[in-house]
């Protein structure tokens, strides 16, 4: 809703790549507000939008989902994005909505970021089909990690260029400041990675429309965890198996995830692995053998792995790994984001933004929160079965 | 008599590629133990089986391509092209743009009605170019969306279009620790449906299959073209031609016919498996020979232990004395139990097949015999 962005996009080196008549801009922006981006812009805006998606889809022979991507904090992104939501999901309700967040961390700009991510929340509960969460911190710490590997300058240890998972150049600058676009890189490499059994062969093919019917037990638990490895690869040409190996356990540690999220300690209702490259399937069914026992599934699906090939590997790597996990493990940033909401609520801080957009009451806030602890609450009660071990119910047995 | 084939889905379109290039292969490959006559006549009812001619001379494939999604179709008909020796049919194959979604429910109550009189067409146009018809094999996968779904939609359509032919659906098993996640429901669903319309079920499991790729071929690295081929050797050594009563230059005409009459005596019990020996790697065959009595000894082990491959099998299974098992007593180990069958048939290739005594193993009933190159001995039990 204000045009700095979309400018910088027409005026760099992909503005090719996008069509000018598929933009929309207004001026002043949503000022961190989400009833401004949700109420104001989106009923001034929805008739111009859903003409341009009209446009956009009757190009397709045949669509098959929306990704949405936005951060949950702002307003624009946050409100008009969610509103877009009810809008595809009325418009086009056959069509998947996948959803990219980026959540708010712990030290975060935006002060009304609790208000704009719980308002947000209850509209991706409701209408969003499978939403990826991802953190700035998260993202700075791989970027971190990534660094102090560059730098450290480990004997004949060095980093095949353009073999990071955040380089566009293959040049290594030195970043003080948040380096967005490298974190911003990780993301698109986690897109990439998510639809490239769709666009590329391989002998396993995983479609997005799977992911959802695999990974989505109940519509409500629709929070998946991601992970990408390897971050870069080491210019040793020769991957001895026992790399590949790492490359599976990496995808399970905590340092991984684009979240701050523990998956290993936690409880995983389902698990997808997308393997790009030169891996075969005994090398994953070995891999899944291995890890299996560190992991704790839920118990009606102790099997529960998705898995998928595809034989293109990403751009400087020879295989990469995508692991996508519907675990409970989500549940410590849902409990965060409430506390700091109530903490901001209980003052009635910065409210009167909010209440003053026509259409906004405090039971928009009070709804919002009673959905995000119904959503918790689910988790909590399937956290509760971790350690109970798996009953056998009594079953009807067919005489071999 | 022709056997029309239905691949569906990734799997099966995977799989179909590699019978098609085995049996062709089979028939093809130079040098042997038998006459020029012997070997023409073989690769003639092979190719009746399933090759028909084209005009310049490459022999198509009987086969339906189905899917729901265009690479991998596109990628078999491509790898067939290139080999130069065979191909696909142009005009055989059926895609769309989708996908199943690995939704069941998608297959059967979506796409099948939906595209039911494309794919119909398709299938009939291949029968017409057969002389006879004896049957449909179908080759899909269990834990997908559309080998499943559309799978059991084909087949129950099939069974309503053309009754009098037989058909033999080929089922993949997935993997126990998963591959998909909701591979229980799909698999289900399919083998009730399938249960009602098939003729005959025959059961590849994927571990059992990986399994034998990783002890008795030692693959390091696994793919699924390996498991494939050996899946493909196995089908091959099913379906290639056997002799019949005149001798060695007449071979049986009806092999589905052949399989069903033996195999499925009653139409409740019809999931059949596959058992072969000797399956080893190529660099092995050259250190290794063979002698019918040891390969019948193991094979027998191998039914009786239910032992899918010929390493590790366990020796203490013995048949009951009595021929029946006793009456309110089961055995405490659950491994010394003894696999009964309900009908086998054994298929023996190979050098000097007519002295191959099968007559004294009693778990071992009818036989069909073939003179040909390889040395293979199949036994697929009821």
């Amino acid at each position: 809703m204000e045009e700095g962005v979309v400018n910088e996009i027409l005026q760099g080196p992909l503005r090719d790549v996008f069509d000018s008549k598929q933009l929309i801009t207004d001026i002043s922006g949503s000022g961190n507000n989400w009833a401004v981006g949700h109420k104001v812009f989106g009923s001034l805006y929805q008739e111009k939008i859903l003409e341009k998606l009209r446009k956009s889809a009757e190009h397709c022979d045949c669509l098959q989902c929306f990704f949405i991507i936005h951060s949950m904090g702002g307003g624009t992104g946050s409100g008009l994005g969610t509103f877009l939501l009810k809008v595809l999901k009325d418009e086009f309700p056959e069509v998947y909505r996948f959803v990219t967040s980026i959540y708010p961390s712990g030290e975060d700009d935006v002060i009304t970021s609790p208000y704009n991510s719980i308002l947000a929340m209850k509209e991706l509960n409701e209408h969003a089909d499978c939403v990826l969460p991802i953190d700035n911190q998260s993202l700075f710490d791989i970027i971190s990690k990534i660094d102090l590997m560059m730098n450290s300058g480990k004997l004949g240890a060095a980093i095949k260029p353009k073999s990071l998972v955040t380089s566009s150049t293959g040049v290594f600058k030195k970043r003080q400041e948040k380096p967005f676009d490298a974190m911003n890189n990780i993301v698109a490499n986690l897109l990439l990675n998510l639809t490239s059994s769709a666009r590329f062969e391989g002998s396993l093919n995983m479609d997005l429309n799977e992911i959802i019917m695999n990974l989505v037990p109940f519509p409500q638990l629709h929070y998946l965890v991601s992970s990408l490895t390897p971050l870069y690869t080491l210019a040793d040409v020769n991957i001895p198996p026992r790399r590949l190996d790492q490359m599976f356990s990496d995808a399970f540690s905590k340092d991984h995830q684009l979240i701050r999220a523990d998956p290993k300690h936690s409880l995983y209702l389902a698990c997808a692995l997308m393997v790009r490259g030169n891996v075969q399937i005994s090398d994953l069914r070995r891999n899944i053998e291995r890890l299996k026992p560190s992991l704790q599934f839920v118990s009606w699906n102790q099997e529960g792995w998705k898995t998928s090939l595809c034989s293109v590997p990403p751009v400087g790597h020879s295989h990469s790994l995508l692991a996508l996990a519907n675990n409970t493990c989500v549940k410590p940033t849902f409990i965060d984001l409430r506390e700091r909401f109530i903490r901001l609520y209980k003052k009635k801080a910065h409210l009167h933004h909010y209440l003053q957009i026509e259409g906004m009451e405090e039971s928009c806030f009070t709804e919002a929160v009673s959905s995000l602890s119904a959503l918790i609450q689910e988790y909590n009660q399937l956290d509760a079965t971790k350690s109970m071990p798996v009953e056998d119910l009594p079953r009807l047995n067919i005489a071999m | 008599m022709s056997i029309v084939t239905v691949q569906l889905g990734q799997c099966g379109n995977q799989i179909g590629f590699e019978v098609f290039d085995a049996l062709f292969n089979d028939s093809h490959c130079p040098g042997g133990l038998c006459s020029k006559r012997e070997n023409e006549a073989y690769q003639a009812s092979c190719k009746e089986r399933f090759f028909s001619e084209e005009e310049n001379g490459v022999p198509v494939a009987r086969a339906v391509l189905v899917d729901m999604e265009r690479k991998v179709i596109s990628q078999t008909l491509s790898k067939a092209a290139r080999s130069g020796r065979w191909k696909y049919g142009q005009h055989s194959c059926f895609c769309q743009k989708q996908g199943s979604g690995n939704n069941w429910a998608y297959g059967y109550s979506v796409h099948g009605p939906r595209h039911k009189e494309s794919i119909m067409n398709l299938i009939q146009k291949e029968v017409e170019k057969c002389d006879s018809l004896s049957g449909f094999f179908i080759i899909m996968s269990m834990a997908g969306g559309t080998g499943s779904g559309l799978g059991a939609f084909v087949t129950q359509n099939l069974q309503d279009q053309y009754s009098s032919a037989l058909k033999m659906n080929h089922i993949i098993w997935p993997y126990g620790t998963g591959e998909v996640i909701v591979q229980n429901y799909n698999s289900i669903l399919t083998l009730s449906h399938l249960y009602r319309s098939s003729d005959a079920l025959l059961v590849h499991e994927n571990d059992a299959v990986h399994k034998i790729c990783a002890k008795l071929m030692n693959i390091k690295q696994i793919s699924f073209c390996d498991i494939n081929q050996v899946l493909a050797h196995q089908l091959g050594s099913v379906f290639q031609p056997t002799y019949s009563r005149e001798g060695s230059f007449h071979y049986r005409r009806n092999p589905l016919g052949d399989l069903m009459e033996n195999l499925v005596p009653h139409p409740e019990f019809k999931m059949l498996g596959v058992r072969n020996i000797p399956q080893m790697s190529e660099n092995s065959l050259a250190y290794s020979t063979f002698t019918w009595a040891g390969l019948l000894k193991h094979l027998r082990q191998m039914l009786i232990s239910n032992a899918k491959m010929e390493e590790g099998i366990d020796w203490q299974v013995r048949p009951p004395l009595s021929g029946l098992p006793p009456l309110g007593k089961m055995s405490v180990n659950k491994e010394t139990h003894f696999n009964t069958s309900i009908a086998n048939l054994v298929i023996l290739r190979g050098k000097d097949v007519h002295s191959a005594d099968v007559g004294h193993h009693r778990a071992l009933k009818r036989v069909l015999c073939a003179e040909h190159l390889k040395i293979q001995l199949s036994i697929l039990p009821g």
